[in-house]
């Protein structure tokens, strides 16, 4: 049912022209990313903006090809996109002349072998696993914003892929939305075991959702430090995980990667400048 | 009290998305009743009418020229009753209808072909800007030369004028579908010609009828021009037929019609598009 995908010395580079010298230049996004996931394993990928966590999705997802390294799923060599992976964006990329269940259809006409009782069956399932069979008939205009996420989210599992890979899909969202949100896909993955390829900018969310964070450095993108979040997420429900020790430490530990990297601030800017007067 | 400024109007205070949301319900603007502002509109027409019944029987404008309205409206029924109106607003229809047919059926998939392959779009594009610029009328006199005075070269303006609206219309709406949903759609693993059939075509459908709404006036506004010279039938030999005999009452008669046909086909098209579009607005 899952997968187990693996990148070894994953290069991306980009042709791009300079703003200022008008040269054509290489861009280099991605540079020597090693990263194994496990079938089944809940991984989420943190970064600053710009460090080429997107990139990385795409590469598996098969929207683009590597310039260095290999990627392989189940040790084949990714070529394309395929139906074992299914990618989550942060916009809703619904079709907006469809509704919510027509846009579940969607997945399954591409899919396949399907009839069109059996498209119908399988996207109300899929509805009903997010919570929004009453909504079947909506247009996504009439739909919130993490509705609209749900039903992509519903859309992406239909087709039952062995990967699910998600790019800021709550980026756009409101905080309690985004809470409840996580805490249903968590739910969603514990019951069909998908393995989940998780990109966020926030912390927390990396923290609350993955089994293990990679943390990225920006310029080359490169995976700085894989961390093993070990929460005890029994009982996950009634107490607020968020609020652990375990959770704090290991957030703090992400934060202070992240930071290191990161340029000095303007704070610190205005004290090197205070010391030299 | 009722808003009557633009600012007064979209200042007014309303609950906010997430509160219309939460109620389950949308925000109501009061004093734009439909009652109203369709009662608005129809004291405008009626000011209007008033004015062209008046303004020649007061002498304000020679009345031999510019008629009353009864005048024209009876001299229009007259028309109508002997089947002189209904033989020229049939061959018009018959002619603005082809031409603008034929351009739909030609430009659509052209503009759709010009946005999808960038071989065929750089190699059309400079031909098709040299034509675009090129007015209908301009080259009126070629297509009767070449088509002679007949059916042929009327329906044939039409269909030039007709054509580049819906054509850019198209590249446009094809070309500006959102990447997003493209690359969605690659990841389905849908083939192109599948992502054109589901994806690309349905989200230009709107972009495509702006296209088709200007062309539908341009097909009667083109052809009018057209019928001036060299036609023995139709809404614009009717107008300038009576024009050249003094026959006054008929020419405003016709013009009325013309009027008439104009509303007819934007409106009917509006309604076409509202059907093809209802998942815009609720």
């Amino acid at each position: 049912m899952s997968s187990r995908i693996q990148l070894s010395g994953v290069g991306q580079t980009f042709w791009v022209r300079g703003d200022e010298d008008k040269k054509l230049r290489e861009f280099v996004a991605l540079d020597g990313v090693d990263l194994d996931i496990a079938a089944g394993e809940f991984v989420t990928l943190v970064g600053p903006s710009g460090c080429g966590k997107s990139t990385i999705l795409d590469l598996v997802a098969g929207l683009a090809k590597p310039s260095a390294g290999t990627l392989t799923i189940d040790g084949a060599p990714i070529t394309g996109p395929g139906l074992d992976r299914s990618v989550v964006f942060q916009q809703y990329t619904l079709l907006p002349w469809r509704t919510a269940q027509a846009n579940i259809e969607l997945a399954l006409e591409a899919k396949g072998g399907l009839t069109r009782r059996e498209r119908a069956e399988r996207a109300s399932t899929y509805l009903d696993l997010v919570g929004l069979s009453e909504f079947a008939n909506r247009y996504p205009h009439e739909l919130s914003g993490g509705m609209k996420q749900r039903i992509a989210i519903a859309r992406s599992l239909s087709y039952e892929p062995e990967v699910l890979l998600m790019d800021e899909p709550f980026g756009a969202l409101d905080a309690q939305t985004r809470e409840r949100l996580q805490e249903e896909l968590l739910a969603i993955w514990e019951r069909t075991g998908t393995t989940v390829v998780f990109i966020t900018h926030d912390i927390d969310e990396a923290v609350f959702l993955g089994q293990r964070v990679a943390v990225m450095s920006a310029r080359p993108g490169r995976i700085r430090e894989v961390i093993a979040v070990d929460l005890d997420r029994e009982g996950a429900g009634e107490t607020d995980l968020r609020g652990t020790r375990q959770f704090a430490e290991c957030r703090h530990q992400i934060w202070s990667l992240l930071r290191e990297q990161q340029r000095p601030t303007l704070a610190q800017v205005g004290q090197e400048v205070h010391r030299v007067a | 009290m009722s808003p009557s400024t633009l600012l007064e109007e979209r200042t007014a205070a309303r609950p906010n998305p997430r509160q219309e949301e939460a109620a389950k319900a949308k925000g109501v603007a009061f004093g734009r009743g439909r009652a109203l502002t369709f009662g608005r509109g129809l004291a405008g027409i009626l000011a209007l009418a008033l004015a062209w019944e008046y303004a020649p029987r007061l002498e304000l404008v020679n009345p031999y020229f510019f008629p009353p309205l009864h005048v024209v409206l009876q001299e229009w029924w007259a028309m109508a009753q002997s089947g002189e109106l209904w033989r020229n607003v049939r061959s018009s229809l018959v002619r603005s209808g082809a031409g603008f047919g034929l351009a739909i059926a030609i430009a659509i998939p052209l503009g759709a072909a010009i946005a999808w392959y960038r071989p065929v779009r750089e190699f059309l594009t400079p031909t098709l800007e040299v034509f675009r610029n090129t007015a209908a009328l301009a080259i009126l006199p070629v297509f009767t030369l070449i088509l002679g005075i007949g059916e042929t070269s009327k329906i044939a303006i039409v269909l030039y004028a007709c054509f580049f609206p819906i054509l850019l219309a198209t590249i446009a709406g094809v070309a500006t579908v959102d990447p997003q949903l493209l690359r969605s759609a690659k990841v389905l693993g849908m083939s192109p010609v599948t992502t054109f059939r589901k994806v690309v075509f349905p989200a230009a459908i709107p972009t495509i009828f702006t296209g088709i709404r200007i062309s539908g006036a341009v097909s009667i506004l083109v052809l009018i021009a057209a019928e001036y010279v060299g036609a023995n039938a139709g809404l614009g030999f009717l107008i300038s037929y009576s024009n050249a005999n003094f026959l006054i009452p008929k020419m405003y008669a016709a013009i009325l019609t013309t009027s008439a046909l104009g509303l007819a086909v934007n409106y009917g098209l509006v309604w076409l598009e509202r059907r093809f579009s209802r998942w815009r607005t609720a």
